[in-house]
């Protein structure tokens, strides 16, 4: 576990030390939760109300997550820093833990700055934000775990197109952020359905309002998911160990 | 006890036979350089050695310690420079010496002594708070092979340590794996016919899988008939070719 924690300590400073992870991963979430806010005071229209826009951005901002520990985990393999650790008496669960820990507090981070950020601007405080911050928990670990995945199977290049890129995008456009999937419907809503960007906004959106026990169907599809892209990582990072 | 003895050191990859049967034994104390064309196999070879791919076949002793059976405790007796330079770029200098102490279990006062005897050795007090990431490609280079030494090796493996740096680079780089001959056993693979003349007590050619001959620059010059340790190795691999 010591080894673990020092590869967790070292890859959490990788990250924070990244201005361009500062800037798109903290950044660009607030400038987006900002600049919807500005555009719905100008309109008559209810179209970003904050308590369903701050929930929704906060589950969106988490998809840097996979973008972040992908590129960390791909550039080490590419520098071979990864391959002198092999060497050394790190086991295989010194890896995962080290890759995958540092995240956690980081994401839980990401969405409380998001979460307050949404107060700043308007949102009102209840005792349930607490809860909404809780539930982007295991939304996170979806996201942390593609990004291991990705970060073991691709190049650092295609790392940025995949979860830079097409990533952010998905969940930008089916986790139902900024318009109500309900009424898009047809092959959209089934994607939106299928994939769990939706049900985590959903989620967060739900724990914030107080309705959470209503919205448990959508928890099991997250809880799902995580399960899912967590087994899936370990298994991406132990094959690229193996065949290193 | 040698510090490495490889007996019938086999590896393949379906029907392609990368390193076949190779038998070696290097000598506790020695700088020992492994040359070959590319595709002689030794990186498979040094992969093997460092527990990195398991064998097919035979089996290697590093100081008495089985990569077959005791991979743990031979990963315990060396560290890899590998070629590229394999820092953490965006930690110090001094921060990445300490992740790898931390590695090989030193405490906080160890890592200390490890890191400033290192720093002085090496010359990188002056940079030692600098982000990795942001050193020339020479300290990079100074720094990789010092980020294998503080885990305090008994043998070393260096992969290509001065490819691509200036001259100026390579020769600082040569005095200082010269300052460690003698204090461990390093396995030292090189592109460069006078590093391997230079640096080492012996050196091994391989070609196709095979080890093709060992000894010293002198000997595999008088070996071959060669004047330079460079038409030496071309005689033995365009031999191993045919």
């Amino acid at each position: 576990m010591k080894h673990a924690l020092l590869l967790a300590k070292r890859n959490a400073k990788e990250i924070l030390r990244d201005p361009l992870n500062l800037c798109f991963g903290l950044g660009f979430p607030l400038v987006l939760l900002g600049l919807l806010t500005a555009i719905q005071a100008n309109v008559p229209k209810e179209l970003f109300p904050l308590d369903q826009l701050t929930p929704g951005i906060a589950v969106f901002g988490l998809a840097f997550m996979s973008l972040f520990s992908a590129t960390l985990i791909s550039r080490d393999r590419t520098s071979a820093l990864l391959l002198r650790l092999y060497t050394t008496p790190l086991r295989p669960l010194d890896y995962i833990i080290g890759y995958m820990l540092p995240m956690v507090p980081i994401a839980l981070a990401q969405s409380a700055i998001t979460l307050l950020f949404g107060l700043i601007l308007g949102l009102a405080w209840t005792p349930n934000l607490l809860l909404c911050l809780l539930v982007t928990v295991p939304v996170g670990w979806i996201f942390i775990g593609i990004g291991l995945l990705c970060g073991s199977l691709l190049t650092d290049k295609q790392v940025g197109g995949i979860c830079g890129a097409l990533l952010t995008n998905l969940t930008g456009w089916f986790a139902g952020i900024w318009f109500d999937v309900e009424l898009v419907g047809g092959f959209f809503k089934t994607v939106s359905n299928i994939l769990p960007f939706y049900h985590g906004t959903e989620l967060a959106r739900a724990a914030y309002a107080g309705t959470l026990g209503s919205a448990l169907s959508h928890l099991w599809v997250v809880l799902a998911w995580a399960a899912a892209m967590l087994a899936l990582a370990v298994w991406a990072f132990l094959h690229q160990m193996k065949k290193n | 006890m040698n510090a490495i003895e490889t007996k019938g050191l086999t590896k393949r990859y379906g029907d392609l036979t990368a390193v076949n049967g190779l038998d070696l034994t290097v000598r506790q104390g020695e700088l020992f350089a492994l040359l070959g064309v590319n595709g002689a196999g030794k990186t498979t070879t040094i992969k093997m050695l460092s527990c990195l791919t398991r064998p097919t076949d035979g089996d290697a002793l590093l100081l008495g310690k089985s990569v077959n059976r005791e991979p743990e405790e031979v990963k315990m007796l060396l560290a890899v420079s590998p070629q590229e330079t394999a820092v953490a770029p965006k930690l110090s200098v001094a921060e990445n010496l300490e992740l790898m102490a931390g590695i090989s279990g030193a405490n906080k006062a160890e890592t200390k002594r490890r890191l400033d005897a290192l720093s002085a050795q090496f010359g990188l007090a002056e940079v030692l708070k600098r982000p990795a990431g942001k050193l020339s490609g020479g300290w990079q280079r100074r720094l990789s092979i010092a980020m294998a030494l503080i885990l305090e090796p008994k043998i070393l493996f260096l992969d290509e340590p001065t490819l691509g740096l200036d001259v100026l680079a390579r020769s600082a780089l040569w005095d200082v794996i010269r300052s460690l001959k003698g204090n461990m056993t390093i396995i030292l693979t090189t592109h460069y016919m006078e590093e391997a003349e230079a640096l080492s007590d012996r050196i091994g050619v391989m070609g196709a899988g095979h080890l093709l001959r060992v000894g010293t620059a002198d000997e595999l010059k008088a070996a071959t008939g060669a004047e330079t340790l460079e038409n030496a190795f071309i005689a033995l691999a365009k031999e191993a070719t045919k």
